[in-house]
């Protein structure tokens, strides 16, 4: 078997110290394959976006290790694109100068920077808008813009904390079915974290159940629906069934706790 | 209800300084110096009447003296915010950035802020003579406060999720400084300017009432001395007139470097 691109070994982590010291992820292990489309649910607190934020190299574990490749995170990097929940988008760049922002950083000159940003908003559909500024674009059209400018930089693990958490059920197909579309021409490795059980099965390999107090694994389920993925599949039986296993696992253990 | 009074609901608000309020506003100024004439005409008071007013305004502008005052103060007021000003960024991005120059230099901010500027004009006298220096000192020591105080919490109210924005696509310290921590600062820094300008516009005209030989505080409190009212309005006009303009400026330049701000 190949090495995972991304491995939770016995990863724990604890925020303050002392008496006030809080257990926010307990023993997490955890492989994703290369090119792997995993969703991670859990009730809220659970410690998803911690786990996230480690592999992007933003905070790091108190014990354990997390690796990327084999090697340790050690910090953040243009491999690993991160997509926050809040958009995150620079109000004071366009949307290309947001997505040429990373290219920049790699030194590309400035006809190869155009192009390339040019390509990727062409792609989420934001190529007309390229010269406004973040303030105008509706909260769908913000967070296509921060899809491109992650894709942009060409990393090999994209990481994505609730992306269409506030967007519309329609704009939310649309991107999904966008990401699938995306990940299809070009097998990128995701981490996506959403509270939403149907996208987590939708656009999933593997949906990986947390649970909360401490945060910790809880189950991790196979979804076994063919890809390209439709709205066929989305209403099949199939669907539905493992959709209400992730449910179960979700909410009814939830219940037990409470 | 017509088709035009639907599109003029959909219509963006008109700005603060459009026509239309200008107009309101000119309007508004001509009623009061209206009233003021008519009380003036009727015996109501000892104050001077707007003819006698524009007429001193006249012969002070013919003969230079306006305007050599107005140079006077407006000559101390931008050097002395301009210092202030160039210092203060520099001293405020250090704070905001670094917790140890936060902590050696917040206790003397928050310390000389609580302290009058003009209240610091007889030690300014006494160690720095009679000449400009202390005048300017003074009104340098205002802007100072007010723009390093802003620019510190602008730094320090950037955002954490455009720090990590950016550092996830693959970017250094110095990088994020200059494309992230500087921008988000902006609008905070340049509030402070605006402030800034007010107060060392106030501590001017308050500087040249205790010491100065020139200036548009100097020439009120020599008419003071003569009970000549008219100069006295003059001076007051001129000082509002000025600060009203460069307030304006930094208005617009605000607009034109924050224009990508989402305004409420
Ligand atoms: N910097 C921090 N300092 C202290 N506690 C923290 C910090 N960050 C997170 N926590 C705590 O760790 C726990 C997990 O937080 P995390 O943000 O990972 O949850 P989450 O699963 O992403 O929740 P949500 O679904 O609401 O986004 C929470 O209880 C939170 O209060
Ligand atoms: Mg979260």
């Amino acid at each position: 078997m190949a090495e995972p691109k991304i491995s939770f070994r016995n990863v724990s982590k604890r925020f303050g110290a002392g008496d006030d010291a809080f257990t926010a992820i307990q023993n997490l292990t955890l492989d994703i394959e290369d090119g792997e489309i995993v969703t991670v649910v859990g009730p809220s607190g659970c410690g998803k976006s911690t786990a996230m934020n480690m592999v992007a190299g933003l905070i790091s574990q108190s014990s354990g290790e997390v690796l990327v490749d084999g090697k340790p995170v050690s910090g953040p990097g243009p491999d690993r694109g991160v997509i926050f929940q809040q958009y995150a988008l620079f109000p004071w760049m366009t949307v290309r100068e947001n997505v040429e922002f990373g290219l920049k950083l790699q030194k590309l000159d400035k006809a190869e920077r155009r192009e390339r940003a040019l390509h990727y908003l062409g792609l989420v559909g934001l190529a007309d808008f390229a010269d406004f500024y973040p303030k105008t674009l509706s909260g769908g059209m913000k967070q296509r813009c921060a899809i491109a400018r992650a894709y942009a930089v060409n990393p090999t693990v994209l990481l994505m904390d609730e992306p269409f958490g506030a967007l519309d059920a329609l704009t939310r197909v649309k991107l999904q079915n966008q990401l699938l579309d995306t990940w299809s021409k070009d097998k990128r490795t995701v981490m996506f974290i959403t509270h939403d059980v149907d996208e987590a099965v939708y656009i999933a390999h593997r949906v990986i159940v947390l649970a909360a107090n401490p945060g910790r694994l809880q189950e991790i389920i196979d979804v076994d629906l063919p890809f390209p993925r439709d709205d066929e599949i989305r209403l099949s039986p199939e669907f539905a069934a493992i959709r209400n296993r992730v449910w179960r696992a979700v909410y009814h253990h939830d219940a037990q706790a409470a | 209800m017509s088709v035009i009074d639907d599109i003029d609901i959909e219509r963006p608000k008109t700005r603060r300084w459009s026509p239309g309020n200008l107009g309101w506003g000119v309007l508004s100024f001509a009623g009061g110096i209206g009233l003021w004439w008519l009380a003036t005409l009727a015996g109501l008071s000892e104050l001077p009447s707007p003819a006698a007013v524009l007429r001193r305004a006249v012969e002070l502008a013919l003969d230079g003296q306006l305007w050599g005052d107005m140079y006077a103060s407006l000559r101390r007021v931008l050097i002395g915010f301009a210092l202030g000003s160039v210092l203060a960024v520099p001293v405020g991005f250090l704070m905001g950035w670094y917790r140890i120059a936060r902590a050696v230099i917040d206790p003397w901010i928050q310390f000389f802020r609580v302290i009058p500027p003009l209240a610091i004009i007889p030690l300014a006298i006494v160690t720095m003579g009679i000449d400009e220096t202390p005048k300017i000192f003074v009104i340098f020591l205002a802007a100072f406060l007010s723009a390093v105080v802003s620019t510190y919490q602008g730094v320090v109210s950037v955002d954490r999720t455009y720090i990590n924005a950016a550092r996830v696509l693959g970017a250094n310290d110095g990088t994020i400084f200059a494309r992230v921590v500087i921008p988000a600062s902006t609008p905070f820094i340049l509030v402070g300017f605006r402030i800034g300008l007010g107060s060392a516009w106030a501590t001017v005209v308050a500087a040249e009432l205790i010491a100065a030989q020139s200036g548009l505080g100097f020439r009120m409190q020599q008419a003071q001395l003569y009970y000549d009212l008219p100069t006295i309005f003059v001076s007051l006009v001129a000082i509002g007139v000025l600060g009203l303009i460069m307030d304006r400026i930094v208005v617009r330049i605000e607009e034109r470097l924050t224009h990508w701000q989402e305004r409420v």
